[in-house]
């Protein structure tokens, strides 16, 4: 509906005459502030257009590459480059120092702790743990057990190569799966789960300990020791303690004689470089009751 | 005498604007859903694959269902008296709106919890309702249907009121209204059984959006057939913006999901783009969906619901006209800053951040007209709470329309980018603008459309208000704080160059965030089921005792003579 402009009471200003289901327009000009602002982020665009790469050319196939000339890649290679410069040195001193030295290095420890923090939170923690606290299955690295030994140089193998891993020398050891392979029988085996429990002074059913000795002495005692306190040789558990990897209820003993665990951690040579492998053992070490 | 006399010119008036027969609208839809059964019958039949099974008998039942209310319809005499507004698929759209709202929200609580206590409704072996899985259930939920319903609905409104006009197409604007609701049901159900096409806010799969086209199309025609039929010369400029909403969408919607089907009966695609022009495809269209859908559409209603609810002339024709152009034409170029630092070529990086930059103030145009828009009517803020949400809206509007720029500048964006800063932004943009905007058309179209004299209870429009905004601000607030702190432990370096912080480390910080975030969004939700309950009692025409609001006069279903 086209009407006359009129003059708005309240503003003073025309409108333009159109009306819309009653709704209609004051002809007010454009904000100067709106306006100003406006160009301003034009002329600001234009200039940054002209130092940086902006327009396709694609009928020449490039494109106007600005008076900067930026590269995205070339000032990422060019930071790498910087980075392996800073950061070249302390790494090679690691990895020609025996591990054994790092620590009456002050400058050398600080660099090793550092790289092996980060290392560890990018490919250690997601198993272990945030600062190596374990969890079911995982082991803990914060305390003083050590499954596979726990001294600078055993660490380091066990992160270079890797446990039931890929690596010819990672560690390897593989408990038998009693119950599914049908070595123990379902009575046998909770007795053994007795015997077991009690290993670590808690109170147990003293017949089942009784019956399960020999079973323990004839199935368990090659690799865990007679004494039941393990055996690193083999990554066999001290069972005698009260540290549980994978659980020390009666459930969960059971579920391990019966189908057996045999966790893997993977091999690491190859992925992480020598010297981040020496980094995250010092770190590793230095975490719980290192050897 | 006089009684009979107005009982028989009625009658005669309403047998003239009856239709006799069947009209072309009813043959061509009635032909149309026969075949499309027939497509699905052939599907159903056919297909090995149990996902592409399930749709095809949902989309089997849909056509059967349409067929039979269409032929339910004409057997009854369609109606289409064009001296009248077509309201009736408008309080439907209402109805749609308010619903899939309710739902969007509630999903997104869901994963707002899911993501500060990951356990929760995590099944190990059934994956319906994993993360994953209902992210695009909500993101969908809420953009396309609680959204498009709103925009879909106002427009049909709009274009009507401000053309003079009954809706074009006879009975296929009820076809763009059952089509929409029946692609969010094929696109929701696709979600949660694993059906994705991994598009962020494009995941729905080539039938799905062949489906979308052609209900999209036929939206376009109807809203263009009205327009051609309009009285006033002049088109207003609200319908500036559901136009170029419209036709955009159906561009962006079809470009991006250009791609190979691995059969005609299976439910996978590949898309006909690969590597880094796939992702320029993708944010092209994602930015842009945010640009005309979730900006222009929205500006559309804004244009008519603010000047109207305030009674206030628009603040400024020439602004409009400038800030619109300028919107469109700019607003297009802006995606490239979703892919900062990342293999797009750096040229295309600068020019999607400098023409982001540049939209800026042409953004802002849309909140100026609607802010200044109250001049001289400023005291409504205080007594009208509808009209105060509209306000705030534009308010929304206006903050993350400056937010947008600064984050697409590239030294901010390698900060903010991946952050929660990002989920913040969107949501002061799809919370505070978006749905304030839509919330407000909705008490203003309730009374409207049901002839009722005042909403059920101003006082409850209060505490949806009040409710929803404290919600906004834990929702924003807790995502600034955690996306800046976000992106700053992941830039963190130590002495030597190594990361201070591995990733698992910064999501524990995330933790108590996130939970307020969740606590944000469930008082939205909660503000959501306050309208919805006031919604419905106006409907129904209860009136809530003690409040003391003026009645308004419902506005009149006739069309104005020209004048």
């Amino acid at each position: 509906m086209s009407t006359r402009p009129e003059i708005d009471d309240h503003s003073g200003t025309e409108t333009t005459g159109h009306t819309w289901d009653g709704i209609k327009e004051l002809n007010t000009p454009l904000p100067r502030w709106w306006m100003t602002i406006w160009l301003a982020t034009i002329v600001i665009s234009v200039i940054y257009m002209v130092f940086m790469p902006s327009w396709p050319l694609p009928w020449a196939d490039t494109y106007v590459k600005g008076i900067r000339n930026y590269s995205e890649r070339a000032t990422f290679e060019a930071d790498m480059v910087k980075l392996a410069a800073s950061r070249g040195p302390d790494e090679l001193r690691l990895a020609n120092t025996a591990l054994v030295d790092v620590e009456n290095d002050p400058e050398l420890l600080n660099f090793a702790m550092a790289a092996g923090k980060s290392a560890f939170g990018d490919n250690c923690a997601t198993c272990h743990g945030s600062g190596g606290v374990g969890t079911i299955g995982y082991p803990a690295l914060v305390d003083d057990v050590w499954l596979w030994g726990g001294s600078l140089e055993d660490i380091k193998h066990t992160i270079t190569h890797g446990i039931r891993g890929a690596s010819d020398d990672t560690r390897f050891s593989e408990m038998p799966a009693f119950g599914r392979d049908e070595v123990l029988t379902k009575d046998e085996i909770n007795d053994l789960v007795e015997y077991v429990v009690s290993l670590s002074g808690r109170d147990a059913d003293a017949a089942a300990i009784g019956r399960a000795t020999v079973l323990f002495e004839d199935n368990c005692s090659f690799c865990h020791g007679e004494t039941a306190q393990g055996m690193r040789e083999l990554g066999a558990p001290n069972l005698t303690d009260a540290e549980w990897l994978f659980g020390g209820d009666r459930a969960a003993i059971a579920e391990t004689i019966t189908n057996s665990r045999n966790g893997v951690m993977p091999t690491w040579q190859g992925r992480l470089e020598p010297w981040a492998i020496d980094a995250l053992s010092v770190y590793v070490h230095s975490l719980g009751g290192g050897e | 005498m006089a009684d009979r006399g107005d009982a028989m010119r009625g009658l005669t008036m309403s047998d003239s604007t009856a239709r006799k027969g069947i009209g072309l609208d009813v043959l061509t839809l009635g032909v149309f859903l026969s075949v499309m059964a027939l497509v699905s019958l052939f599907l159903t039949a056919k297909t090995q694959d149990p996902l592409m099974a399930v749709h095809a008998v949902i989309l089997l039942i849909a056509f059967v269902l349409g067929i039979i209310a269409l032929a339910m319809r004409a057997a009854g005499g369609l109606h289409f008296d064009q001296s009248r507004y077509e309201e009736g698929i408008v309080k439907a759209g209402v109805v749609a709106t308010v619903f899939w709202g309710v739902v969007g929200f509630l999903v997104g609580v869901v994963i707002a919890s899911q993501l500060a206590f990951p356990n929760l409704l995590y099944f190990e072996n059934i994956g319906w309702l994993n993360f994953g899985r209902l992210r695009p259930v909500h993101t969908s939920a809420v953009i396309f249907a609680f959204g498009g319903n709103a925009l879909m609905m106002t427009s049909f409104y709009v274009v009507q009121r401000t053309n003079h006009a009954r809706l074009a197409g006879g009975v296929w604007p009820w076809f763009v209204f059952w089509g929409y609701q029946l692609f969010i049901i094929l696109a929701a159900t696709g979600y949660v059984a694993g059906i994705t096409q991994s598009k962020e806010y494009a995941e729905p799969e080539w039938y799905v959006d062949i489906w979308l086209t052609i209900v999209w199309v036929a939206y376009l025609l109807v809203f263009l057939g009205t327009l051609w039929k309009r009285k006033i010369k002049h088109i207003y400029v609200a319908n500036w913006f559901y136009l170029s909403f419209i036709v955009t969408v159906a561009m962006l919607h079809i470009v991006n999901n250009l791609s190979i089907p691995i059969g005609l009966t299976e439910h996978k695609s590949y898309s006909l783009f690969a590597g880094v022009q796939d992702a320029m495809t993708q944010w092209w269209y994602a930015h842009n969906a945010v640009g005309f859908f979730l900006t222009s559409g929205f500006l559309g209603m804004m244009y008519y619901f603010v000047p109207k609810r305030a009674e206030r002339p628009v603040y400024s024709y020439r602004l409009s006209i400038v800030h619109f152009w300028s919107l469109i034409f700019i607003y297009i170029w802006a995606g490239p800053h979703h892919l900062h630092y990342t293999a797009l070529p750096m040229w295309a990086q600068t020019l999607g951040m400098t023409f982001s930059v540049i939209l800026w103030m042409p953004s802002w145009g849309g909140m100026i007209n609607g802010l200044m828009t109250l001049s001289g009517a400023w005291d409504k803020l205080r007594t009208d709470p509808v009209m105060r949400m509209l306000v705030v809206s534009v308010a929304f509007y206006g903050m993350s329309t400056f937010e947008g720029p600064v984050m697409s500048i590239r030294a901010v964006n390698s900060l903010s980018h991946y952050t929660d800063w990002t989920i913040g932004h969107v949501h002061s943009g799809a919370l505070g603008w978006v749905a304030y905007v839509s919330f407000g058309a909705l008490y203003c179209l309730v009374p409207w459309l049901w002839k009722r004299a005042r909403l059920y209870s101003n006082d409850l429009v209060e505490w949806h208000f009040w409710i929803s905004t404290i919600g906004i601000v834990f929702y924003i607030t807790s995502m600034w704080v955690s996306g800046i702190m976000q992106g700053l432990m992941w830039r963190a370096y130590n002495s030597f160059g190594f990361l201070e912080y591995s990733f698992v480390e910064t999501v524990e910080a995330m933790h108590p965030y996130y939970i307020i975030r969740a606590a944000g969004g469930l008082l939205f939700l909660l503000g959501s089921l306050i309208m919805a309950y006031n919604l419905w009692r106006t409907a129904r025409g209860d009136v809530r005792k003690g409040e003391d609001v003026p009645d308004m006069v419902p506005f009149s279903t006739v069309i104005p003579a020209v004048q």
